[in-house]
Parts: structure tokens; sequence; C-alpha cells
């Protein structure tokens, strides 16, 4: 599996000019900034170093505290090759990212999801309706600011004789420990492993 | 929009043929579906918002609750990404147990799927026969976990606790008489005319748009891609056991059918080799401090109850990378993604479910099909809500 690994690593290296190419975990990563997805994402289909032929996953992931907060990451599988490469993409609040519907026709509903989770927008992408949420919801679930027991509760009014959307009201409060503790972790295990050897 | 030919049918969100609450919006010429828009997301739970409110082992029983129909499956793809960040080893003995339980899991999704497809086009007695053999499966669920479904039992490192007594014998009579069962309930649907009427050339799909649509598991392999996790990126002790890969040809409902009858069969296969190869010895690697330690030990060291307190508040602490990390579950790959920040908590988990991608496709199965053929076409790809809205 490392051996093809190689080659397609070489191969995105020449072509595509990634910001950042890793392989940790005996897993291809590679870092690109937003206008080069269209290109880099034809040439890993078709590329016969990559074929990597189908997406498996979108993930969105939420760092409110770097100045761009989202990262993009697609997952991409290449049953000739047997491997995977993952494609992550670093973009602010207010930018735009090319769909890759055109090329990954599967990529609709993973694109639909990062939008209705995180509020990233495709461009181009064919019907970028929410999906998981319930009709009507507001905000972006998945965010880091957006808090665990949501913004509003539902419940069906007897005298009204329908479902209200009220403000969320808990009996208490979700109870956040912080049990980070300042001991020395499992690490020192590993190493007078090491020293003993 | 649609021409004034077509009306728009609403299938759902409570629909018996639905598995599920699945809202379905067909435009239907006459009784042909034209064009089909699954609104999905009515089960929607939030499982990765709380999970990245949780530590690795309170996020672990949130994968019993995607797909429930095979629920160690889910667990077994979340425990692998640990020990991959963690880097830890699996003995032996819990690799196996891990393996006998995953392909038990498989056992109970397509049983459970299988049947009830048969029941929604017309064929009832399966069902009855299908849910007395999952029965006994879910028994060894509960004598090994304690529950039915919601077991809980893979851990990172291993499995929770070794087997009770006497539950080898148990599976290895289960898996001596379980064929037999499967060949009643062939006898019923394979050669069945009406069956193969309901589901020959129903929902074909070609290779390449299976490949296009992301699909995985038996429905991209009745299309006739022989591809298998287990084989091709084998985890746990799948390289040291024999079995084979069905694959289809035609990849319609028919052939995804027989694809989880075979599968079914081999997982029997793998299930003997299992509790025939299975050594002795320790369930859960100890050496690393992400199992409890052991009730005996903390009679007797102050070091034990110091780590079974921290173990359960602060949890343990996985450290900074990112890694993907599948499992072959009954329904296709299942992948988690998963992102850790060095703390005891991750930073974000994504959940891949085979599902998701299935219904996505729904539109270009069902396309051209009667609406009659909906349910079938929706059962043979297997759709759990659990794990599509997650």
């Amino acid at each position: 599996m490392s051996k093809s690994i190689e080659v397609a690593k070489e191969a995105i290296k020449k072509k595509c000019n990634p910001i950042e190419i890793s392989d940790d975990f005996n897993q291809l990563q590679i870092s690109i900034s937003t206008n080069q997805i269209l290109d880099v994402v034809d040439f890993i289909k078709n590329d016969e170093a990559c074929e990597f032929r189908q997406i498996t996953d979108i993930a969105g992931v939420d760092f409110p505290d770097r100045q761009k907060r989202f990262e993009v990451i697609y997952h991409f599988l290449s049953f000739k090759h047997n491997s995977r490469l993952r494609i992550k993409i670093i973009i602010g609040e207010d930018e735009i990212i090319p769909s890759i519907t055109s090329i990954f026709p599967a990529a609709n509903w993973f694109e639909r999801e990062a939008f209705d989770m995180y509020g990233i927008q495709f461009k181009d992408h064919p019907d970028l309706r929410r999906i998981l949420t319930d009709y009507g919801f507001e905000g972006y679930p998945l965010r880091k600011d957006f808090p665990l027991s949501g913004n509003v509760e539902i419940r069906y009014d007897e005298i009204d004789k329908k479902i209200i959307h009220e403000p969320v009201n808990l009996q208490q409060d979700f109870r956040s420990f912080d049990i980070q503790s300042p001991w020395e972790r499992t690490n020192y295990l590993k190493e007078e492993k090491k020293n003993n050897e | 929009m649609s021409s004034s030919k077509t009306v728009t049918v609403n299938f759902g969100p409570v629909h018996p043929a639905a598995h599920g609450v699945l809202r379905l919006i067909l435009d239907l010429d006459g009784e042909i579906v034209e064009r089909a828009d699954p609104h999905i997301g009515l089960l929607h739970r939030g499982t990765e918002k709380l999970i990245e409110h949780k530590t690795y082992l309170q996020a672990l029983p949130y994968f019993d609750r995607l797909d429930y129909v095979a629920p160690m499956n889910q667990e077994h793809a979340f425990a692998l990404a640990i020990e991959k960040l963690l880097d830890v080893e699996v003995p032996e003995r819990g690799q196996y147990i891990r393996v006998l339980f995953s392909e038990i899991g498989r056992l109970l999704s397509h049983l459970l799927n299988v049947t009830t497809t048969a029941m929604d086009v017309g064929a009832m007695t399966p069902i009855t026969w299908g849910f007395d053999e999952r029965e006994k499966l879910l028994d060894f669920y509960e004598e090994v976990s304690g529950s039915r479904f919601h077991a809980a039992y893979f851990r990172a490192g291993g499995v929770h606790q070794d087997l009770p007594d006497g539950l080898t014998d148990k599976i290895f009579d289960f898996c001596n008489n379980f064929p037999k069962a499967l060949d009643d309930i062939e006898s019923l649907l394979t050669e069945n005319r009406i069956f193969k009427q309901r589901n020959v050339n129903i929902g074909k799909v070609s290779k390449e748009d299976a490949v296009d649509r992301g699909f995985s598991g038996f429905v991209l392999r009745a299309c006739g891609v022989p591809w298998d996790l287990r084989k091709s990126q084998p985890y746990d002790c799948y390289d040291k056991l024999d079995f084979k890969i069905p694959v289809g040809s035609n990849g319609d409902c028919y052939d995804r059918y027989l694809c989880q009858i075979d599968e079914m069969r081999e997982s029997i296969k793998i299930m003997l080799q299992c509790l025939d190869k299975m050594p002795n010895g320790e369930v859960i690697n100890r050496d690393s401090k992400i199992a409890a330690p052991k009730r005996m030990d903390m009679k007797n060291s102050m070091e034990s109850i110091i780590h079974h307190f921290k173990f359960f508040t602060e949890g343990f602490h996985v450290p900074e990378g990112e890694i993907y990390s599948a499992v072959e579950a009954p329904k296709g790959e299942f992948g988690v993604y998963l992102i850790a920040d060095g703390s005891s908590r991750p930073y974000r988990c994504k959940i891949r479910a085979p599902g998701f991608a299935h219904l996505q496709a729904f539109d270009l199965l069902s396309k051209g099909h009667l609406l009659a053929d909906v349910p079938a076409i929706l059962g043979s790809i297997a759709i759990v809500f659990g794990e599509v809205d997650r």
C-alpha cells in the first residue's frame, strides 16, 4: 500500500503544486488553495498514478481562533491502487469554494451537509439546500460557537393546536467539567519502555 | 418544473415501507417515477456535535445508535481510529472477539434487511424466521455486553470484558444450525417467481455509476466491483482468516439480495474460524493506561484506584493528529475521520455512513420504475436512518 502512496505523492507534487503534503499514518494528505480545487480534483481522478475514482466523504472543521476559520477536507479512494487521499482547503467565513459536483456527482450531498453544518458556501452547486436540519432551521450547528443544547426547542401547543418554537429553557444547564489534570500522561510509559529496551 | 402530466406525491415520513423516517417527494407520471427527492434529517440527533463534548470513552456508545441494526460494527471503526492515533496494539484474543462480533453484526443487519425487504414485496414468512435467528444473535450480544442492542462493548485497545463461560459453545451451535435456517429462507425467496418479478432488473446500476455515486459494501459488489475492505485493507485479524467475497453482475435489487445471502454464509465461515483460532489471554491492552484497571487490583493497589478515578473522569488523552479509519460495516464502508487535539476529547469526529451515499443515488435508482418498486429499491440498498441522519 505504501508504494502506491509514494507514486501518487510524486505525481501530485509535480503537477498540482500543493501547499503542503504529508503521509502520517500512511495516509496521504495534501493542502491546496481554494482556486486550485477543480484542477487538482480532476487531476487525481484521471491521472494514472492516482486514479482516485471515488469520493468517500467531505468533512468540515471549525477552528474559531484562526483568521480563516474553516477547513474543508475531501476524502478520496482509489480502487486500483488501494489507497486513500485527503485534500484539505482552508477558507474564511466569507469565502466561497467551487463545487466539485461536476467531477464527482456523489459530492452533492456531502457539500450540502458541509453547508448545512458550517455554512460553507459552494459555488455552482446544483441544489445547495439544507439537508440534515429541520425545515426553517437557523444557524450552523457544528460551528464551535453554536451551543450544544441548541437555541430553540419545539413543543405542541394545546391552546393554539400547533407546534411552536421557543427559546431553549433547561432546568439544569449542560455541565462541562474541567477535568484536565496537570499530571504527566501515559507518554512516560512509552519512554520507560524504550529506555528498558 | 414538472409538466402538467406529473403528479407530486409525498411518500413518508412515516411510511411502513420507508424503513424509518424518510420523506420522499416523488414526481409521478401515472405510476412511473420521474424524479425522487429524498428529504432526510428527521432522525438527526447531532451525534458529531455531542461527541465533541464527550471524552473518548463516553463517545463510544453513540456509535451503537448510528446503524442500530448492527451496533458493534460502528464501534469498531471508532476504536480502530483511536488505536491508530495512540499507536497501541490489540491483544490477539481481543482482535478475534471483535471480528467474531462484527460478523454477528453483519448477520444481524443482513437478516433484518433481507427479510423485511421480502415483506415489502409480499413475502410474509421470511421475516418471522429471520427474526427468530436474529433473536439468538442478540442473546449473544446480551451475554457479552449486558444489552441486546446498544452494546458499547468494543473499546480502544480491545473489548470491555472477556466472553462469559459457555458462550463459545452456544455460538458454535448457532453456526452449525444457521445454514439450515438460511436454506429455508432462501427456499421461499431465491427461486420464487413473484420475488424475482419484483426484484430482477429493478433499480439497476452500472459499475461506473456505482463508483461515481460513492457506493460501497454489498451495493457496490452487486454491480460487479470486487471491493471489500476486509480483504483490501484488512484490519484486526481479517488477514488471518479465509473467506470469499461474493460479487454480483447485474447491479439490480435481486443481485443485492443474493450478495447479502452469500455474505451471510461467508460470515458463518469467519465466525467458525474465529472460534477455532481464538487464543487465550487478555482481551484489552492494559499497558497503555487506556483500559480501566481490574476490579481485583483496585482492592489492594492505591495506584489502581487513582487510575480508575482519572480514567472515568478525565479519560485518556489522545495525541494530536488526524486519522481516517474505515471498516467494512454490513452496509458498506463506515468511516470515522477523527481530529485529536491532545486532550481527552475529540476535536472533531466526522462520521462517514454508507447509507448516506446510497440514498443520495435514490433518484438514479428509481427513475423510470413504478411507484410499487420504490419500497423494493429502498429495501435493497439497506437504508437505516440512524446512520444516514446521524
